[in-house]
């Protein structure tokens, strides 16, 4: 039966999270992207939730039950609507955590979850971007060749968040004709993880360039084992996240230009009170709201198991356009004033540009 | 007669300033975005003679004389049609730059609309001596930006009717700091000398850089153009010789109708445009930098195929490439309309609100189409992007122009269309 009303649990993690991105995220998030760092208290806070150990059942050291992809999409809306830099770099653990809890071997459940969930936030990450226009996830320049028990990976990431300080990264490269992904450990020889990198938005997420120079691994460390992994399906969780976030950023933008022009006069009224301003406001509304209900819908796909690959493209592609389209309106509507750093909504703006690249940089 | 050819002079210029913004604009453009509090002396003390040679101004519009070719015939001025070009180049080279450009700027402009000759003299001629200077406009007030008939500062008299007393609050004054305090430039401030005079009292006023009771009180950090100022300035009590009112100081008395507030609407039909050519400068800008880079890799344009049959990245460019072209087509009209000496206020809101629009559009696109390197700082596209974006916000919104559009064409007055 179809229904857009969350569950009381579902209301109750909505609430939760909101309550932290108002409280917690909001006031600092213009000086984190200043300075490009952000406060561990607010990483410390926002791990208290337990977003991700609620994700992970108890036998590998959370308190969840089943991983619900909508569930996920609930809160990263709210963290994306508190700061997008924040927001990534909460998730980032779940680069790691969610491909192995799907795919991983029971071996590498026991060994990788409950270092994950049982202290506080522990930073893990993974590598899937390179640093070449041509990137394609099902087609990466990354190589891994398997010699008797052992693995030799070779290539050049990009956008790994966290690098420096990951405890282990999950690295996808091409193994034959298909995507796979290998747990390396810090510290692994031919390893090295390069400059920070600097983007245009996202600034306060430190992400990095890895280059991996025959990298020997354990066969072990192959994620799924010999079963291995599907890649598309993979991406799914990271797609609908991509898009939650989207939705988060673009909702937050909206709610920010609303308020301004209703309260902004010029020619002795609301400059909300012009249809120029007003329509655009209507607009940004809806496209917030359609983009919300192709994400829901991708995840509801996902958790009950469907190919939800199509969903979740759609999804992800809609929620792309739409962030640029509300985000760049924000700052319309803000006139001169949306063009100066104090208000958010520029930063939106360089931060909503961002998602037609972002791919597998978070995940539900 | 329909003619698209572009004079030789107008080539020969922007060739040279081509080679300035590849050899010195482009290799500070990401030093200066990243160092914002840092003025760009390099480039401003390489520019400025060639500035100053011009005293001030790129070609004179209005020495006069007509000119003629060899047959005697008169040859058409080519004022605003150089300058847009002028303006164009540089803004390829970088937008930031160009607005740093020493020189009398937007001040200039509104002392050149609205001054009388002996005011042009003595505030224009010191631009074509010494050292770099600037020239600002402070209209916008914290509370009003698109409604300038709704400004706050005033100028009162003095007791002994002498001086001009200003009070109040100028913000985002581009090239204020330069103008106002690091040179022997000044800051033409629009301030009101009858509060309940509406339109009428406001009257544009020239305040000397270093005036006590003129401060500048903070600059602004920005999503782009960053290497250029955007002051606040707080005028507290500060006293201006009585014949620094532009025009005649009779209108203060005798001009109910305001010479003065259709000066500055007058300087926006001039300026329009010109801000219509730097967008579509940097909108060039990336959209010449897209199509090579992924003519490099493989991607080539095919004009010629069937829509249907084109892949995405091809239409993008396409889509890209027409929207610039349109737009500079309009700017293009507009001052060719203004060199010829016809009324150009429906062109110039046209041109600026197709470019305001196709810059955005073109450098969003342009991050997109280059995929993770297009987002990053490696490249100047994202910066560009930040830059372009001004350009739809200032010397009057989209939305205003939009009006201003639609008053024109409809035939309403500014009470039936608001
Ligand atoms: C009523 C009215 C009358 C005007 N009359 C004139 C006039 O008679 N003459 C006139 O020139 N303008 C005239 N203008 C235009 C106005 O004065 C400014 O030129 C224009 O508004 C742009 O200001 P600017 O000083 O930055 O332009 P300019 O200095 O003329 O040029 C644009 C920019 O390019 C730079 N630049 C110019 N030439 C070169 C060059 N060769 N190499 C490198 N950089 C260069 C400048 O410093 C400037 O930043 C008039 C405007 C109005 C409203
Ligand atoms: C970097 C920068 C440099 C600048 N340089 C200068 C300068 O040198 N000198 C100067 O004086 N000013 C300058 N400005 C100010 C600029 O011109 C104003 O910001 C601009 O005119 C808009 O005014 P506002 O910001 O007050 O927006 P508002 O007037 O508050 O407008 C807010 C929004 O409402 C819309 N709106 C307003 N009225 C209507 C209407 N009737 N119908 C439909 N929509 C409407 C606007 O389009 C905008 O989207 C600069 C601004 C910036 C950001």
């Amino acid at each position: 039966m179809i229904s857009f009303t969350p569950s009381e649990e579902q209301q109750l993690i909505i609430d939760t999270v909101r309550r932290y991105a108002v409280d917690r995220m909001r006031p600092a998030a213009y000086e984190a992207d200043e300075k490009r760092t952000i406060p561990q208290d607010i990483i410390a806070r926002g791990w208290d939730l337990g977003l991700l150990p609620s994700a992970i059942p108890e036998q590998y050291g959370g308190f969840g039950e089943a991983h619900q992809a909508l569930t996920g999409v609930l809160a990263a809306e709210e963290l994306g609507y508190g700061d997008l830099s924040m927001a990534l770099y909460l998730m980032t653990p779940n680069l790691f955590a969610i491909p192995i809890l799907h795919y991983g071997t029971e071996e590498q459940k026991q060994k990788w979850l409950p270092r994950l969930v049982e202290g506080g936030f522990a930073p893990y990450t993974a590598a899937l971007v390179e640093p070449r226009w041509s990137f394609d996830p099902h087609a990466l320049h990354t190589v891994a060749e398997r010699e008797g028990n052992v693995y030799e990976i070779t290539g050049h990431k990009a956008m790994a968040p966290l690098a420096a300080e990951a405890q282990a990264f999950l690295v996808y490269a091409r193994e034959g004709d298909t995507t796979q992904a290998f747990i390396i450990e810090r510290g692994t020889e031919g390893l090295t993880v390069l400059e920070r990198e600097s983007f245009m938005g996202i600034r306060a997420l430190p992400t990095y360039e890895l280059r991996l120079d025959d990298v020997h691994v354990p066969a072990s460390c192959r994620l799924g084992g010999e079963q291995g992994i599907d890649i598309d399906h993979l991406m799914n969780y990271s797609r609908v996240a991509l898009a939650a976030l989207a939705v988060g950023v673009a909702r937050g933008a909206f709610e920010y230009a609303r308020d301004y022009a209703k309260q902004r006069e010029a020619f002795g009224k609301p400059i909300a009170q012009n249809q120029a301003i007003a329509f655009m406001l209507a607009e940004m509304a809806i496209e917030v709201e359609a983009a919300r209900l192709m994400t829901y819908e991708a995840a509801w796909h996902l958790d009950k198991g469907h190919n939800a690959t199509q969903q979740a493209a759609l999804a992800k592609a809609y929620a792309d356009e739409m962030a640029l389209m509300v985000t760049d309106r924000a700052v319309q509507i803000l006139g001169g004033h949306g063009y100066i750093r104090e208000h958010p909504v520029e930063r939106w703006l360089r931060n909503g540009r961002g998602f037609s690249t972002f791919l597998g940089l978070a995940m539900v | 007669m329909i003619d698209f050819e572009i004079p030789t002079p107008i080539k020969r210029q922007v060739q040279f300033i081509t080679m300035l913004g590849e050899q010195v604009m482009r290799p500070v453009a990401r030093y200066y975005d990243e160092h914002e509090t840092e003025r760009p002396w390099d480039y401003i003390n390489l520019i400025w003679p060639t500035i100053r040679e011009r005293g001030g101004r790129s070609f004179s519009i209005e020495d006069g004389k007509e000119k003629t070719d060899k047959d005697g015939k008169p040859r058409p001025r080519i004022g605003y049609l150089m300058l847009a070009h002028v303006v164009e180049a540089l803004s390829w080279g970088d937008a930031g730059l160009y607005l740093c450009t020493p020189g009398g700027g937007l001040g200039g402009a509104a002392v050149d609309a609205t001054g009388t000759p002996e005011q042009k003299e003595r505030f224009l001629k010191r631009f074509g001596e010494g050292e770099p200077k600037w020239a600002a406009m402070a209209m916008t007030e914290p509370h009003c930006g698109s409604d300038t008939a709704a400004i706050r500062t005033t100028a009162r008299l003095s007791e002994d009717g002498k001086e001009w007393i200003l009070n109040g609050e100028k913000i985002f004054v581009t090239g204020g700091l330069m103008a106002a305090k690091e040179s022997r430039g000044f800051v033409v401030v629009w301030a009101t000398v009858d509060p309940s005079a509406g339109r009428a009292g406001i009257k544009p006023f020239v305040v000397e850089a270093g005036t006590p009771g003129m401060t500048v009180t903070k600059l602004e950090h920005k999503h782009g153009i960053r290497v250029s100022d955007t002051a606040a300035i707080v005028f507290n009590d500060c006293r201006i010789p009585y014949d620094n009112i532009l025009g005649s100081p009779e209108v203060v008395k005798s001009d109910t109708e305001s010479k003065g507030f259709k000066g500055a609407m007058k300087t926006f039909d001039a300026t329009r445009p010109l801000v219509a050519a730097s967008a579509l400068g940097i909108a060039r800008a990336a959209l010449e930098f897209t199509a090579s880079y992924l003519k490099e890799r493989g991607v080539k344009v095919r004009y010629g195929v069937a829509p249907h049959l084109q892949t995405a990245v091809e239409r993008d460019l396409i889509n890209m490439e027409m929207q610039h072209r349109a737009g500079w087509l309009l700017v293009l009209k507009a001052v060719t309309k203004m060199d010829a000496g016809e009324e150009n206020a429906l062109d110039a809101s046209m041109a600026k609100v197709k470019a305001g629009q196709v810059a955005t559009y073109v450098t969003q696109k342009a991050v997109e189409l280059l995929g993770p390197e297009g987002y990053s700082c490696k490249l100047l596209v994202e910066k560009w992007m930040r830059d372009a974006r001004i350009n739809d916000i200032y010397e009057g919104t989209g939305q205003i122009n939009r009006l201003i559009v639609a008053r024109r064409l409809l035939g309403y007055t500014s009470r039936e269309l608001r």
